[in-house]
């Protein structure tokens, strides 16, 4: 049994995981940074459509968590699966879901990803791997280990990546499903997005411990905790876990510690947390870090950084303008959608 | 061996053969659940299973019900055919999320885009001394949920052949076994054979009174007709066998015939699944045939209580059902 790893706290530093940048491809490099990007100019371009009173239903925003979908996500390969959660925006971005069909999701029009029917909360791309996002906290854990059972009953080598918060690491479901995939060996690995608030209520607050990954323990798994705003640790953590889940020796617990800049959902003012924990967050920034550890490191040139940053907006904004457009969903016969035929 | 080629076994025998042979022909078919595979289940269903399919397929399962609902919800997410046994229907409240909020959701909330073709078997009813937490009858809930089926057959054959239809569809399907059921007898085909889900059997033709039931007040149904058919009332059995989707046109045909309809579940009284059935019945063609009020037969609005006088005083019996029916019958004349 491996002992949970306690690493460092989470930090201003840079990066901890420089050697990455050595071995992965300049190409892998500048698309983590695309994605970061899309990722938080979606969630602007969410909060600007929702500002102007274009979106019906409620949001959950996770600027500044960027680097933990972004990072897991691309160790995954491409034919990989994910499950994740209502703050799923990034985890959708990063899986290559067209853009334009999300945020016409998030607009409730028929051409969305769910027809209009799940909204912001329930993006799913079956075909591209992403198996849903799920509105319910927890909900998704206890799936996914029905989705990792199936690809072992099936002998296939593909891996699953169940994402969820903090908040859902209390549920009873979350201990049900890490020991049910820990005994079955699953190909599954349990990625916590701790961005230290479930709600309003603080994970220390909730929690005597002071890893989540330390649960890791009682399921007789690797557990190891990261600074979920530096993209190449959430990377390299996620990749052992992914290898070990490929070789046929099961789970792992992964937690990337990290923070949301926005309130929980469109009600929040933010009254369990001080603006000066908010001002301190954002200045660990981990899209600015990111661009700083490629620049530094001679990987791209600030001109090449600014590019796919502007890119990335460009790619939200075209996207945004043509879902507008999009035709509204119909009221009538949603009866005989219910059941599968 | 019958006459017709079939032979008697009991309806446990019937659920057991229709699992055997399903899984024999469908490698995506599994069962999992607590204590299914050397045990052979809490109630013996699947008794010898583990020997022919292997420990995969006959999955045995921490005590954790809403993991078990969730690896089943997963798997039937990736095309699967799982069938989750839940020990006792009770045990169902703590898979509620995944089978609520992730099963019966998922195809619509993904805009028709996913589907979920997996079975839940729940031995469900009272009867048996096991008091409040092992006796409950919990239909009503999910046939109140968009998105989940439920089945709930009475005899051997009908068990055999809607478990077949509930494996093969692509929805949640809650397949409701009573537990007095298990050990009754039927004839029943050997072959594999399919009977499709939402169509009703009239189990016993009649005249004077319609009675609509499924589950084990079929059976408490049937023996109050022969009763009653002494006294020379004339009793018509409709039994659901599936209750979501409902077969609303042979209930409506029947009463519109007999023109007096007593309904008859074992679960409580207050928000049943009789409420519904009756107002189906008064909102249709068949009210304007009808020569006396709707009744209904349910259980006592009590939880189920451990004492055997207690308990029988607590759900219809045959004696109730006989009671109520030659009331109804005089009704109105």
């Amino acid at each position: 049994m491996t002992i949970s790893k306690v690493v460092l706290e989470t930090d201003t530093s840079p990066v901890t995981s420089t050697g990455l940048l050595d071995e992965l491809p300049k190409e892998k490099l500048a698309w983590m940074l695309q994605k970061m990007c899309e990722t938080r100019y979606f969630e602007e371009k969410a909060e600007e459509l929702y500002i102007r009173g274009q979106v019906h239903g409620t949001m959950h925003l996770s600027i500044g968590m960027e680097a933990a979908s972004t990072g897991a996500i691309a160790a995954l390969r491409p034919d990989d699966l994910i499950i994740h959660h209502h703050r799923g925006h990034g985890h959708t971005i990063a899986k290559g879901a067209d853009i334009t069909l999300m945020i016409a999701e998030f607009l409730g029009k028929e051409p969305g990803y769910c027809r209009g029917r799940g909204g912001s909360m329930h993006i799913a791309d079956i075909p591209g791997g992403n198996l849903g996002a799920t509105g319910v906290v927890g909900s998704g854990i206890p799936t996914s280990v029905g989705i990792a059972l199936a690809l072992q009953m099936r002998k296939s080598d593909k891996v699953l990546l169940s994402f969820f918060g903090d908040g859902a690491t209390n549920l009873g479901e979350f201990h049900e499903s890490l020991n049910m995939a820990s005994v079955w060996k699953l190909p599954v690995v349990f990625l916590c997005d701790n961005n230290q608030y479930g709600m309003s209520a603080a994970i220390k607050k909730v929690t005597n411990i002071d890893r989540l990954s330390t649960r890791a323990v009682s399921y007789g798994i690797p557990g190891e905790t990261t600074d979920g705003n530096d993209i190449l640790a959430v990377y390299q953590a996620t990749q052992t876990a992914i290898d070990r889940a490929r070789a046929g020796e099961g789970p792992s617990l992964v937690e990337n510690v990290t923070y949301r800049w926005r309130g929980h959902s469109k009600s929040d003012r933010n009254l369990y947390r001080t603006q000066e924990e908010i001002d301190d967050w954002k200045t660990r920034d981990p899209i600015v870090r990111f661009k700083q550890v490629l620049v530094e490191a001679n990987v791209m040139t600030d001109e090449e950084v600014e590019a796919v940053d502007q890119q990335a907006k460009a790619t939200i904004d075209q996207a945004a303008e043509e879902a507008v457009s999009f035709p509204e969903p119909s009221p009538e016969n949603m009866e005989d959608e219910v059941y599968a035929p | 061996m019958t006459q017709n080629g079939n032979r008697e076994i009991t309806y446990l025998e019937a659920v057991r053969e229709g699992l055997i042979l399903e899984m024999r022909q469908d490698p995506e078919v599994f069962l999992l659940g607590e204590d299914i595979g050397i045990y052979g289940g809490a109630f013996g269903v699947t008794r010898g299973m583990l020997e022919e399919f292997g420990p995969e397929r006959i999955r045995d399962t921490p005590i954790s019900e809403a993991a078990i609902a969730g690896a089943a919800t997963g798997a039937a997410l990736m095309g699967m055919r799982p069938i989750m046994e839940i020990m006792f229907m009770d045990f169902l409240t703590i898979s509620m999320n995944q089978l609520v909020n992730q099963a019966a959701k998922i195809r619509f909330m993904f805009g028709g885009k996913a589907s979920i073709p997996m079975v839940v078997r729940a031995p469900a009813g009272s009867g048996t001394g096991a008091a409040a937490q092992h006796s409950q009858s919990l239909e009503a809930w999910f046939i109140h949920t968009p998105g989940i089926k439920v089945v709930a057959p009475a005899t051997a054959a009908d068990a055999k052949g809607l478990l077949i239809s509930a494996i093969r569809d692509n929805n949640p399907v809650i397949f409701m076994e009573h537990k007095l059921l298990y050990r009754t007898k039927g004839d029943v085909a050997e072959e594999l054979y399919a009977i499709p889900l939402g169509k009703a059997d009239v189990k016993r033709e009649g005249s004077d009174l319609t009675i609509v039931a499924y589950s084990i007040m079929v059976p408490r149904a049937l023996e109050a007709a022969e009763q009653l058919a002494e006294e020379g009332i004339n009793i018509e059995v409709v039994d659901l066998r599936t209750l979501k989707p409902l077969d609303e046109k042979t209930i409506i045909r029947s009463v519109s015939k007999t023109g007096r309809v007593l309904i008859a579940h074992e679960a409580p009284r207050t928000g049943g699944f009789g409420g519904e059935l009756a107002a189906v019945i008064a909102g249709s063609e068949a009210f304007d045939y009808l020569d006396a009020p709707i009744r209904r037969l349910a259980g006592r609005d009590i939880p189920i209580p451990y004492n055997r006088t207690l308990e029988r005083s607590t759900v219809p019996q045959v004696e109730d059902i006989v009671a109520a029916a030659r009331t109804l019958a005089q009704e109105g004349r």
